[in-house]
């Protein structure tokens, strides 16, 4: 009986899965205009993430640890606040 | 001496940032319009079974995919430039940007991802009802993501519900709902969000017409009139209520940027609230910022000097009694970090009873001219004028719309003069909409964290020329972007409605 049950869920499981595919891929197959529209988001998506963001927008603070972050940080804020004098009597 | 960073370089940044943030925003407010148009398309068909509205629904939908692939994850950019151009404010920010951003991207991505698909491809294959509920959904993620980022906009403009850490050097979040429900934040959603239905109704408004002046689609594009100027109707009398409430707010916690929204360099009771040139409305300043007739509204002057009255019965600083607050601050978190190093637990204590104590000028220890501390007054002027003028003209535009179509006048069918103001009044809607962000954002200048952080503290150490490549990448990517968005909007306006 449980057996059974179970295998019931799974070939509904299996089916739902399977509907869900072919409810995306007959809507893909279906497009028009959406052909196009897919496109540029793949092209966009590509220069911003692969372009962009690997070549020109690198986190600033990547190689740090968090501590050297804190740091650096804190050093920045300290500094440019202060006069350089000041600030090097106080980091010190 | 001291050390300083290339001006230059954060103006670029400022550009970049800028540029980024409008073209984003000409997007946005399109996917957020058009859902609450076509949404009520829907639901006329869902409740009347007429085809009609099926294919009215369905050609507005078209149009909003193309502006939703379109825009979709433009914003981004905005998150690569914190890492890069302003990492000191990414770290000091901590996560009570983060928090509201990631609940953003996973909403947008599970919840319009999941109902878009569903809205697109779903017609014949799942029931009616369950495709309303979807195409609800999908402005409903999108309204939703709209409010996590204008929670961590409003934050930057009033910060609340957190703690500065100076061990950390960040800000820790110690109260969520503070920060996700703060007053700013809430009308800032709903005057944002509705400004944004605005436009969507005059886009199909102005759509719609361009089909009557071609003599094309006649029905659908009076039916579309209609709805669209209900909607456009109550989000202006809302975004107009919501804009007063904004106001108000402002006048509290950011008095500056009302002062360069005014052009009021010296401030009194009784304030008259300038229209344009000469005229002034008598008090409606006062009644504005104070919700008194009497209340006093400081000037630009007054701001910059102090010693006038606050609302609470102290006396306000002047902007060198802030700067020296703001040093005072800055002096005791290098004091702290200094004894923390030194493992001088009585020193650390007494430097962050100091640092708490001045925290709330804490950014005012970069400042070092006080004229840095106005925004720019004349385009914040203009642009309030332009926001209020334009958001009046929309209230009678749709009134007139509404009522002509709901009488189906004739007088509406024949009178091309206003077919052709319906089309034109596109680019208005734009417009206002990108002037409204600039008195938002302008007018918080000098500071990317109200009082907390300006400008000058916030940004990283970079070369200007790379700020410059990476303005002109994306002048060239968004404009690029723009043109193709125009492209195929016009090729499917062109090809009008489907059959059926």
């Amino acid at each position: 009986m449980i057996t059974r049950t179970w295998r019931t869920t799974q070939i509904k499981t299996k089916m739902k899965l399977t509907d869900i595919y072919n409810f995306y891929i007959s809507g893909f197959k279906a497009m028009t205009i959406g052909r196009i529209l897919w496109l540029i988001i793949l092209v966009k998506l590509f220069i911003m993430f692969f372009v962009l963001k690997l070549f020109f927008f690198p986190s600033f603070l990547k190689n740090k640890t968090e501590k050297e972050k804190q740091e650096y940080v804190s050093n920045e804020l300290i500094r440019r606040a202060l006069s350089q004098e000041e600030t090097i009597i106080k980091t010190n | 001496m001291q050390e300083t960073i290339d001006t230059s370089m954060i103006d670029w940044s400022r550009a970049q940032f800028a540029l980024t943030a409008m073209y984003h925003w000409l997007f946005v407010p399109l996917t957020l319009g058009l859902a609450v148009v076509m949404g009520t398309m829907e639901t006329i068909y869902y409740r009347t079974g007429n085809a009609f509205w099926k294919r009215t629904a369905k050609f507005w939908m078209k149009l909003f995919g193309v502006n939703f692939a379109i825009g979709v994850a433009t914003g981004l950019i905005l998150e690569f430039q914190f890492g890069t151009n302003w990492s000191n404010y990414s770290w000091f920010v901590g996560d009570i940007f983060g928090a509201p951003l990631a609940i953003e991207g996973i909403l947008a991505f599970f919840m319009e991802a999941t109902f878009i698909a569903v809205m697109f491809f779903g017609w014949e294959k799942v029931s009616r009802k369950f495709h309303l509920a979807s195409t609800w959904l999908t402005g409903l993620g999108a309204t939703i993501s709209a409010w996590w980022i204008l929670v961590a906009n409003s934050w930057m403009q009033y910060p609340v519900g957190m703690v500065f850490n100076p061990e950390t050097m960040r800000n820790e979040m110690v109260d969520f709902m503070a920060v996700a429900f703060s007053p700013v934040a809430i009308v800032k959603f709903f005057h944002t969000v509705l400004s944004s239905w605005i436009l969507g109704a005059v886009f199909v408004v102005g759509v719609s017409c361009w089909y009557l002046i071609r003599k094309r689609e006649q029905a659908f594009a009076r039916a579309s009139i209609k709805v669209a100027s209900a909607v456009g109707l109550f989000a202006s009398l809302v975004t107009a209520a919501t804009g007063d409430q904004s106001a108000y707010q402002v006048a509290q916690v950011q008095p500056m940027k009302l002062a360069a929204m005014e052009a009021l360099y010296d401030g009194s009771a009784h304030a008259p609230l300038t229209v344009v040139g000469p005229v002034r409305i008598p008090e409606m300043l006062s009644v504005l910022a104070t919700h008194s007739r009497d209340g006093f509204v400081p000037g630009i002057n007054d701001l910059l000097q102090g010693g006038y009255p606050l609302a609470d019965g102290s006396t306000a600083l002047s902007a060198e009694e802030k700067i020296e607050r703001g040093k005072m601050a800055v002096n005791a978190l290098a004091d702290y970090r200094q004894a923390s190093k030194a493992a001088d637990s009585v020193q650390m204590e007494a430097a962050l009873a100091t640092l708490q104590q001045n925290m709330p000028y804490f950014g005012y220890g970069y400042i070092r001219d006080t004229a840095s501390l106005v925004p720019h007054v004349a385009l914040m002027f203009w642009s309030f004028r332009i926001m209020v003028g334009l958001g009046v003209y929309f209230i009678f535009l749709f009134a007139l719309l509404l009522f002509l179509t709901w009488k189906k006048s004739s007088f509406f069918d024949q009178s091309g003069w206003l077919h052709q103001i319906g089309l034109w009044s596109v680019p208005l809607a734009y417009i206002a909409s990108q002037a409204g962000w600039i008195v938002a954002e302008v007018g918080r200048q000098p500071w990317t964290i109200q009082d907390l952080l300006p400008v000058n503290a916030a940004i990283s150490h970079l070369e200007t020329g790379s700020v410059q490549t990476t303005f002109f990448i994306f002048l060239v990517l968004f404009t690029v972007l723009l043109i193709a968005e125009i492209g195929i909007m016009i090729q499917a306006i062109k090809k009008g409605p489907e059959d059926i």
